[in-house]
């Protein structure tokens, strides 16, 4: 098992044709992700890297089966994209695009609330299950099947992390990079329910930053809903105060969102908080002992 | 992006927002015409910059003739005021905005922002205006309200009653605080701000209501379709090192420490300073080039970090990703020649091809170490600073 895609899950891409669309297809197909094809606006018809080509995701969704989209299109665009996906009774939504305005956010988020619709992002790498299916931006060959599900708010702490499982040979059932924006698709607690329920993640690592309180809520989650062991670690501890540290979401403004009130709270909740992004593959080989000792 | 107060009352004028009738003033000698078309007993003379607490500070006068309202503007112009939210370094005043005074009976909080964990616009409102809602949220919790705004209705008649009730006011102020609370929801949305706070809100002895100071954000994701916004951006009020990496496309922000930071990824890059301090050093800075960390890329962000004097040693921290280690490393020898880097560079590479990419920057004869792994490529980091010290304190002995 894993969590939200499998070798099963027949993928579209929504500005298929870019440059984007275009260059992590390639490499999606090459990974093994089953791509059924693709929507550009206007080039209906066309066939692009041996798939279908569609002007409309209704049309797409219709004729393929697809029940993920993952959608590359410009910030401008995006909002609209992603309702498109979700009129088209799109099951799962991946949105990597980042710089989407926040109040075409709020918009989106309750349109997908309404139609039941999952959104990964926007502001993301993607979704990958290792050996089955690659969606997003994320190199496919640091990965191995296995036993940790990881979930981050951060593209490149993700790989780091699952460079370290993989290192470890502890491998990963799913990863799934839920952004950086303040206004976003499937937050921490979603996917924490989802690997507790899933029989092939034995431990979680979850990656945080300063920003929000979602980490907070998380949390609370762990403590009364995880049994599995959590390993986490949060970036940005030397990050000044309001200041937007590249991502979006991540600020600290009127005193909340700092990295110690994160980690204080992960560490009541009893998951094994790492002090260095290099002690990730560590941390979660210490939060599995304890669990079992 | 930070409007100026002045910007931002042009703006609540727009929305029929009242205000109190005021002008801003660049140079000294236009005060005249100001305090002359302004009739009032006396004026209020602020300077515009974008932090708070400029009351304490000296930045806000109360003035009661031209001539000391213009002793008090060339004070102000050309300053650097120094507040307790832009310590130590403070900003420049280029503008001062003169308004008249108002006879204020009560002040009132009122703000809307972008809930993160309610996902929607929020209204808070406070009957203890004048202070800063981190104060109130500490002293009187029980004095702050929120409604929720539907994305389908905005502010409805009904919310605005409930907060009006609660903040006892009377009369035609329920009618004028209502028309404002719609205007603000629609100046919200149509200019994409993430912050609109005013504060205070003030009942006049007359009983009417005007916004008496404003703060506006404006979402930066949102700046390619607010063109005129954009424009109105006022540079000298941040960070020059920060205006010159926004111009080149870069994602820097200044810190006080000596090891510059040059990583992939936001999240990687707050890390890589957390690192460095766990391991005894001070980051310079935060700096995310991008998944490209091209030549060109690289070139500028060393140009950038230099920039800063207190720079000792560079580490950079790349987790390549899907681009291959070697096209890095082979951008980064061009960069560091292209630079005519003379402190260390430690480099951490990780991804495909990673080999190759660490025996190019091993072999390539520059002042480049290349790192195994995050901790050790601090520890080198931190180490170099370290060594740099020791050498400057014997010449200096």
């Amino acid at each position: 098992m894993s969590i939200l895609v499998n070798k099963n899950t027949k993928v579209l891409c929504q500005g298929f044709t870019g440059k984007q669309g275009t260059f992590h297809s390639e490499q999606a197909l090459a990974y093994g992700t089953k791509m059924v094809g693709g929507v550009t606006p206007g080039k209906g018809g066309m066939s692009h890297l041996g798939l279908p080509v569609f002007n409309t995701m209704r049309d797409a969704v219709r004729t393929t089966g697809a029940t993920a989209s993952v959608i590359y299109v410009p910030p401008a665009f995006a909002a609209d994209s992603i309702l498109e996906a979700c009129d088209a009774g799109i099951d799962l939504i991946i949105c990597i695009t980042e710089g989407i305005p926040v109040l075409d956010m709020l918009n989106v988020k309750a349109a997908l609330k309404a139609n039941g619709t999952k959104l990964i992002g926007p502001n993301c790498p993607g979704v990958i299950t290792p050996d089955e299916c690659k969606i997003g931006i994320m190199p496919g060959s640091i990965h191995m099947r296995g036993k940790v599900g990881i979930v981050s708010r951060s593209g490149t702490l993700t790989y780091e992390a699952v460079h370290q499982t993989t290192a470890l040979n502890l491998g990963q059932s799913t990863c799934v990079g839920i952004g950086g924006d303040p206004i976003k698709g499937l937050n921490f607690i979603e996917c924490l329910q989802m690997f507790e329920a899933d029989s092939e993640t034995e431990a979680i690592i979850m990656v945080g930053e300063i920003g929000g309180s979602d980490e907070e809520a998380a949390a609370e989650y762990i403590k009364s809903h995880v049994t599995k062991p959590v390993a986490a670690y949060i970036a940005g501890q030397t990050a000044p105060a309001g200041k937007r540290m590249g991502h979006a979401g991540a600020i600290i403004s009127g005193g909340s969102g700092k990295a110690v009130d994160k980690i204080r709270a992960l560490e009541l909740a009893g998951a094994v908080v790492a002090s260095s992004p290099a002690g990730l593959g560590e941390a979660v080989l210490a939060a599995i002992n304890s669990k079992n000792a | 992006m930070n409007l100026h107060e002045y910007q931002a009352k042009t703006l609540l004028q727009k929305y029929g927002i009242p205000v109190p009738r005021g002008q801003v003033v660049t140079v000294a000698k236009d005060t005249a015409a100001a305090t002359t078309e302004i009739t009032s007993d006396a004026w209020v003379v602020k300077a515009q910059i974008h932090a708070g607490g400029r009351g304490k500070a000296g930045g806000v006068k109360l003035v009661k003739s031209t001539s000391e309202a213009q002793a008090v503007v060339s004070e102000l112009l050309g300053k650097t005021l120094v507040t307790y939210q832009n310590a130590p370094d403070g900003q420049l005043v280029n503008q001062v905005l003169i308004e008249e005074t108002l006879p204020i009976a009560r002040e009132l909080y009122l703000s809307m922002l972008v809930d993160r964990t309610l996902e929607h616009v929020v209204i808070i409102a406070s009957s203890a205006g004048g202070m800063d809602i981190e104060e109130i949220a500490q002293t009187s919790p029980e004095k702050i309200l929120e409604e929720v705004c539907d994305p389908l209705n905005g502010v409805v008649d009904f919310q605005a009653r409930n907060l009006a009730f609660k903040l006892d006011l009377v009369g035609d102020q329920i009618s004028a605080f209502t028309k404002i609370l719609k205007g603000l929801y629609r100046l919200f949305k149509e200019n994409d701000l993430a912050l609109l706070e005013i504060n205070p809100l003030v009942v006049t002895a007359e009983g009417k209501l005007f916004a008496l100071d404003c703060k506006m954000s404006i979402d930066d994701n949102a700046l390619y379709r607010q063109k005129a916004l954009a424009e109105q951006r006022d540079w000298s009020q941040e960070d020059s090192k920060e205006a010159v990496a926004h111009h080149a496309g870069l994602n820097y922000i200044a810190l006080n420490g000596n090891i510059g930071c040059m990583v992939n990824g936001a999240g990687l890059a707050m890390a890589t300073m957390d690192l460095i301090k766990l391991h005894g050093g001070t980051p310079a800075n935060f700096l995310d080039v991008g998944g490209g960390a091209t030549a060109e890329t690289v070139t500028k962000a060393f140009k950038i970090i230099l920039a800063d004097n207190n720079v000792k040693a560079i580490l950079v921290n790349i987790f390549g990703g899907i681009m291959r280690c070697d096209i890095i490393a082979e951008g980064i020898i061009t960069a560091v020649k292209d630079v005519g880097m003379q402190i260390p560079v430690i480099v951490r590479l990780e991804g495909t091809n990673v080999d190759l990419g660490k025996q190019m920057l091993q072999t390539s004869g520059l002042n480049i170490i290349s790192a195994n792994g995050l901790t050790d490529a601090a520890l080198q980091a931190v180490n170099a600073v370290r060594s740099d010290a020791s050498k400057n304190g014997a010449v200096a002995a």
